[in-house]
């Protein structure tokens, strides 16, 4: 088994207002394939460490391997072109642009990567959407569909270039029960069945317990992986 | 690498979701690029008006015979009181003929110069129009009236008749408006002229004559160089004054003082007689590109505004676009182009606007005595005002666009999501 990700002796200082050490030598990896949850009471770090593991945030002290190449000292644009090849994003709160259909949303990421031809990229889209049982919402606006929907959206949107690893931050937090359920199961099926590794930071319990693995955080140290 | 068309298509979406807002600042570009193109195509048309004015009419260089006391009286030319301060009281001017000595050779001299563009010669002659028992004073000029056609622009100020009837009537006279309306004539009627020595000549009127100078109109008339000739009880070489018109106006002082010297004749070159009107001309277009100026930094503020704001609003999109894998550098060319867009849709509009409006006033009517043939403000189409006018609404619009676009490029997504 690959590792897709690992963190290697991860620290992490806020200078501002006051120095904090925030990420305290973290280090762990994830295999390829498998569904790894961060769970930790608010402020422990672990919205911090996702966005160092999702190359977004730069300034940290440490090694970070992803797809088992070492990307720490990688150049912005660098780390962009990984992000959109390599890394699918979900956040709490959806981020679609508002001004562009479902499906333009979900087609932006490759059409930046520029890999495929506009029409192949439509129908991957179309594909992706129809997987998340999204496609007859496929040419509304972003802004008219409903906030399950658009998280759905989104995970399409995070799928569209294939990549090695799907992170979440909060990804069913700002959804009611139902929802997140139906978030859950799609994250379980792209695990089980598309074999797609997965990255998740809850402080859902429940949400957490059903991941194959956990790895619990507290005041900046990983407690247990 | 960046994918263009995606780049595009975000621009595209981003400015036709606030058609209003994009609208409005291309307006601001759209006004100012319009008023620049007409102010600038009013006041070159303007000043070109003015020029010819002056220009047109203006003999380059004049020669003629100046009346002045001599500058060496007899008692300079005594060796025996060149040591001593001489004074020389109530000194009259020198006797001496007004026609130009040698005039035709010195035309043909001239013409063959290659800096010359035409010569053409005049004589001049005070005269008396004769209106039942009253004289009134008059001046009448002969002249080559093909060739003042061609130099000077001589037909701009006939005003009623052709010029070149003058070519086929040896007495006919272009008679000044002014003096017209004295002696109440008008075209086909007849006058008598006295010369100087006291000879009356009939003339006939072949047309109207005004130069826009009133006190010039009430005593200037036109004949034939032969005629004048005649008045003047000369032959064919009597000439008083020689009008000379160059390729480059730029030599006429230069010029103007070899001919003096050479041939001891007063030469009097446009620069110096008109030293006041290029300062004038300077002036006002100096005016004209500071004003337009304003108004476009105006509108390039307003461009700035607007995508400051736009970018406020955008970014959470910002931030979205930076998590999916589009560099900084992307997200400034989004903004890049939507800056450069406005600019290049806000100035093409202000062109037709500018064109438009040229055309307008190019529509109002404009009557004044000075300017006879002028009917209509003067308007320049020039193609250059309006590249100049096109390429400051890009570069008014990329400066503007650019501080924002790079504030975008410089957004941190982390901040932004954390935020939330």
């Amino acid at each position: 088994m690959s590792k897709v990700l690992e963190a290697r002796n991860i620290q992490k200082h806020f200078h501002f207002p006051v120095d904090f050490h925030v990420l305290k030598d973290i280090s762990f990896s994830i295999e390829h394939g498998e569904f790894v949850s961060i769970m930790g009471k608010s402020g422990c770090g672990k919205s911090t460490l996702l966005y160092i593991l999702s190359t977004m945030d730069t300034d940290y002290e440490g090694e970070l391997f992803l797809d088992e190449k070492l990307i720490t000292d990688n150049s912005a644009n660098e780390l962009a072109r990984l992000r959109n090849e390599k890394i699918g994003f979900v956040f709490q709160f959806h981020y679609l642009l508002p001004e562009f259909t479902v499906l333009d949303n979900v087609m932006l990421p490759a059409r930046k990567l520029g890999k495929k031809s506009f029409d192949e990229i439509r129908e991957d889209a179309l594909d992706k959407l129809r997987l998340l049982d999204i496609y007859d919402q496929a040419h509304k606006k972003a802004t008219m569909i409903s906030g399950g929907q658009k998280q759905r959206v989104a995970i399409a949107r995070a799928l569209i270039n294939d990549p090695v690893i799907i992170m979440g931050d909060e990804p069913t937090g700002n959804l009611d029960s139902k929802n997140s359920d139906t978030v859950f199961n799609i994250f379980r099926d792209l695990s089980k069945e598309k074999n797609f590794s997965l990255l998740v930071v809850t402080h859902d319990q429940d949400f957490a317990d059903k991941t194959d693995r956990i790895i619990e955080m507290g005041d900046g140290r990983i407690i247990s992986a | 690498m960046t994918n263009y068309r995606v780049i595009f298509d975000i621009t595209r979406t981003h400015l036709l979701s606030r058609i209003k807002q994009s609208g409005v600042a291309a307006l601001g570009v759209t006004f100012g690029i319009g008023m620049f193109i007409t102010m600038i195509g009013f006041m070159t048309g303007l000043n070109g008006l003015l020029d010819g004015l002056i220009l047109n009419r203006t003999p380059h260089i004049h020669i003629y015979n100046e009346i002045e006391p001599s500058e060496a009286q007899p008692v300079d030319l005594l060796t025996d009181f060149s040591q001593s301060f001489n004074v020389v009281s109530s000194i009259k001017p020198k006797q001496s003929q007004v026609r130009i000595h040698n005039a035709l050779p010195l035309i043909s001299q001239l013409k063959k110069d290659e800096r010359v563009k035409g010569v053409t010669p005049q004589v001049n002659a005070n005269v008396f129009y004769l209106a039942g028992s009253i004289q009134i004073n008059g001046m009448i000029t002969g002249i080559n009236v093909l060739d003042e056609l061609d130099l000077f622009n001589f037909g701009d100020y006939i005003v009623e008749g052709k010029p070149k009837d003058l070519i086929k009537n040896n007495k006919g006279i272009l008679l000044g408006s002014g003096i017209a309306t004295k002696m109440s004539v008008t075209i086909g009627d007849r006058i008598q002229v006295k010369s100087a020595n006291g000879s009356i000549i009939p003339l006939k009127i072949v047309g109207i004559f005004q130069s826009g100078l009133a006190e010039v109109d009430k005593v200037q008339s036109y004949v034939n160089l032969k005629t004048a000739q005649q008045l003047q009880g000369g032959g064919n070489d009597y000439i008083s004054d020689i009008n000379v018109k160059l390729w480059d106006m730029e030599l006429a002082p230069k010029m103007s003082k070899e001919i003096s010297s050479q041939h001891k004749l007063t030469a009097i070159d446009i620069k110096t007689a008109n030293a006041q009107f290029d300062t004038g001309s300077s002036v006002r277009n100096l005016i004209t590109y500071v004003v337009s100026i304003t108004l476009l930094t105006v509108a390039g503020f307003g461009i700035y505004n607007i995508l400051n704001m736009l970018i406020y609003e955008k970014m959470n999109d910002i931030a979205i676009l930076k998590a999916t894998g589009f560099s900084g550098n992307d997200v400034k060319l989004i903004f890049m182009s939507q800056a450069i867009l406005i600019g290049l849709v806000g100035g093409t509009l202000g062109l037709l606007l500018g064109l438009t409006g040229s055309f307008i006033i190019d529509q109002i009517p404009f009557n004044t005595a000075g300017l006879p043939t002028i009917k209509t403000y003067p308007i320049t189409y020039d193609y250059k005002y309006y590249l100049i006018g096109i390429s400051f609404a890009l570069v008014s619009t990329f400066l503007a666009g650019y501080l924002p676009a790079k504030k975008a490029e410089k957004i941190d997504p982390v901040d932004i999501i954390r935020g939330q």
